[in-house]
């Protein structure tokens, strides 16, 4: 039986192990570890490097070929140029028209298709409607069916729009594509919300939409981050939709970031051309290291039930 | 039952191919609280969804108030409902949480202000109303998810086993609270729970319910003394009734070596001649005291209590438990000289399972 006095001098000669065990720094595993995680991550960030010192260059000092080494004379010219001179055929504004024309085709299908997507997948977790899993069914189907089997028979229905060409064509075409996946991922997260929520809000006299704005949307502002994520990058990065469904007045940014750095005329700029590529890479960057904590928050709070 | 708060008439429903309730009948008196009891999967929340609405019944009737509501939307019924997980809105405040279904239902804003402050008088949650749920004990979420049926100011309160997320210790102050919240508004409440404490102790009327069937609706005491069938006896009271198979023959109970004499026992008909089991509470047993029947047994186990003593050991090969006082002196070994009176008994069919 424990004896609760004499524990306190048995403090005083206690020998052998004791408390919490010490952990050393420099084992082999440690070493093989940060060593490994360390090549990687300068693996990754050697091309970034380069890119960076490149476009900060004037061409003079690229054609030395030094291509590691930090550059002499920092300028930015290379960064204008690219913004606002560089060529693609006839044009020559830079970069800055695909920027707008990028914005303008994300921002509209973005908030479209959260906005669709959100409702879709509210209405497939809490309303078990007639049909609901045949329609869930097919549209998860959709996210299966290669993009490129769907190519020409969206030029069609857009040509008999009379949306082919146009921006609102795109962003047409990138909401529906934008549909299975989020969807997918609206109703994952609706579903993970207690039942029993819903049913109060239910009891409380709310309906489809009073249930929607005032009980779930307020509760899913993680999701919608990922949400906004997912799109504006996947709408951003997008090149075979922009390149196929538009013209070159309305290219996005990608098309002709490509059409900048491919160009055969002349020169090859190296430094304009690593300039260009950055500032096209900049806006998912950005979205990336800004949302960074909310995205990973929603990824894992919509993984908690399918 | 003459004018019903709540009637229940033929109802069934069905998930697929799959009857969860089936031809269920059951009137609830004006002010009655009724505690639907059973084992999990038994149908007592699917039930409790149907009064409430939130499940579509797949045949038969409801009724609240003499108003049918079969059909009607869970708002429109004059039921408030108190969920398990609480279910407060999180973003809202414990004010916007009791004024959401009033706010819903364009009452006037004053008439909503008066509202809260008696709720919140009532549960005592008067300086909670501006904090959100999570800042909240489970006690007082779950008195904030209590009030928001208040509010509603309805006759028939549903109760989704309420109290089984909270600790044992405040599961029985809001038990206690919870009976005096019914002595003061009198209202109807259905009460849905897998504790017969709270059972027991809450209920005016039990309903013990079994793969969607109600096997007996009485009051706890009835319930409690003379059981319908076996499932019954089997699930109410903790430790759970000892049971014997046996025979009756010529009024006595023989299993075994055993054999009990019956002319105390209250047979519902006459004393037949059948195969049975034989059951009697482990509370109901004595200790080295008179009884009428009385048999020697030898300590297997011993699990004190505190209050009292559950002693473990055999009749007959059979386990038997019995209870003792917590201050009493046994120990593993020990034979001691126990009996009970077969009047408190029960006594069913071995077959069909029903009280004898």
């Amino acid at each position: 039986m424990a004896d609760a006095s004499a524990t306190n001098s048995d403090v005083t000669t206690m020998s052998g192990p004791r408390g919490r065990k010490p952990t050393r720094m420099l084992t082999p595993r440690n070493i093989m570890l940060y060593g490994t995680l360390f090549v990687i991550a300068v693996y990754y960030l050697l091309p970034l490097y380069v890119m960076v010192v490149t476009s900060l260059k004037g061409m003079p000092e690229i054609r030395l070929g030094n291509v590691f080494s930090p550059p002499v004379e920092i300028t930015f010219e290379p960064w204008v140029k690219a913004w606002s001179e560089a060529c693609t055929g006839l044009n020559c504004d830079g970069l800055s028209r695909g920027f707008w024309n990028s914005v303008r085709i994300m921002v509209p299908s973005v908030a479209i298709s959260i906005l669709i997507a959100s409702v879709n997948g509210y209405a497939l977790a809490n309303w078990r409607f007639k049909g609901a899993n045949i329609f869930f069914t097919i549209l998860i189907f959709g996210a299966f069916i290669p993009y490129q089997v769907m190519i020409y028979p969206i030029v069609i229905i857009l040509r008999e729009m009379g949306l082919y060409t146009k921006l609102s064509g795109l962003v047409i075409v990138h909401t529906v594509f934008g549909m299975p996946i989020l969807t997918l991922l609206f109703r994952n997260y609706f579903s993970s919300i207690p039942e029993e929520l819903f049913k109060a809000a239910r009891v409380d006299g709310a309906g489809f939409w009073g249930i929607y704005f005032q009980i779930m949307l307020p509760m899913s502002l993680p999701i919608f981050v990922v949400a906004i994520i997912l799109q504006v990058t996947g709408i951003w990065n997008d090149f075979l939709f922009g390149v196929i469904y538009t013209k070159p007045e309305n290219y996005p940014m990608t098309v002709q970031l490509n059409n900048i750095v491919n160009s055969v005329q002349g020169v090859k700029e190296y430094n304009v051309n690593m300039a260009a590529t950055l500032l096209t890479g900049l806006v998912p960057l950005i979205v990336y290291f800004v949302s960074g904590k909310l995205f990973v928050r929603g990824i894992a709070a919509g993984a908690v039930k399918g | 039952m003459k004018n019903p708060s709540v009637s229940i008439k033929h109802l069934d429903l069905e998930f697929g191919s799959f009857k969860v309730l089936k031809d269920l009948n059951l009137d609830i008196g004006q002010g009655e609280f009724l505690v639907l009891l059973g084992a999990s999967g038994c149908g007592k929340s699917t039930l409790l969804n149907c009064i409430a609405g939130l499940l579509d019944v797949s045949d038969g009737q409801i009724f609240i108030n003499d108003k049918n509501v079969t059909w009607e939307q869970p708002s429109e019924r004059g039921i408030g409902m108190v969920f398990q997980s609480y279910a407060l809105y999180p973003q809202m405040t414990v004010r916007g949480n009791l004024t959401f279904g009033l706010k819903n239902a364009k009452m006037p804003k004053k008439e909503i202000e008066e509202r809260v402050t008696r709720a919140a008088e009532i549960l005592q949650i008067e300086p909670l109303l501006n904090r959100k749920p999570a800042a909240l004990s489970g006690g007082q979420r779950q008195r904030v998810a209590i009030g928001r049926a208040l509010v509603r100011d309805v006759d028939v309160f549903l109760f989704d086993e309420p109290l089984s997320n909270l600790d044992a210790k405040l599961r029985a102050d809001l038990r206690v609270e919870l009976k005096l919240l019914h002595e003061r508004l009198k209202n109807t409440m259905i009460y849905v729970t897998h504790d017969q404490i709270e059972a027991m102790t809450l209920a005016d009327r039990i309903a013990i319910m079994k793969d969607g069937l109600i096997q007996q609706l009485d009051s706890p005491q009835e319930i409690y003394n003379r059981p319908v069938n076996k499932y019954v006896a089997d699930f109410i009271g903790s430790p759970s009734m000892n049971f014997f198979e046996g025979e009756i023959a010529n009024g006595q109970f023989v299993s075994g070596d055993l054999s009990i004499d019956l002319t105390r026992y209250d047979f519902a008909e006459e004393s037949p001649n059948a195969t049975a089991w034989f059951g009697i509470r482990p509370e109901h047993i004595l200790v080295n005291d008179e009884a009428p029947f009385s048999a020697k047994v030898r300590v297997d186990i011993v699990e004190p209590m505190g209050s009292d003593t559950l002693v473990w050991t055999k009749i007959n090969g059979t386990p038997f438990r019995f209870r003792m006082d917590g201050q009493a002196a046994v120990s593993v070994g020990d034979d001691l000289s126990i009996g009970f009176d077969p009047a408190r008994a029960s006594l069913f069919d071995n077959t069909t399972e029903l009280r004898l």
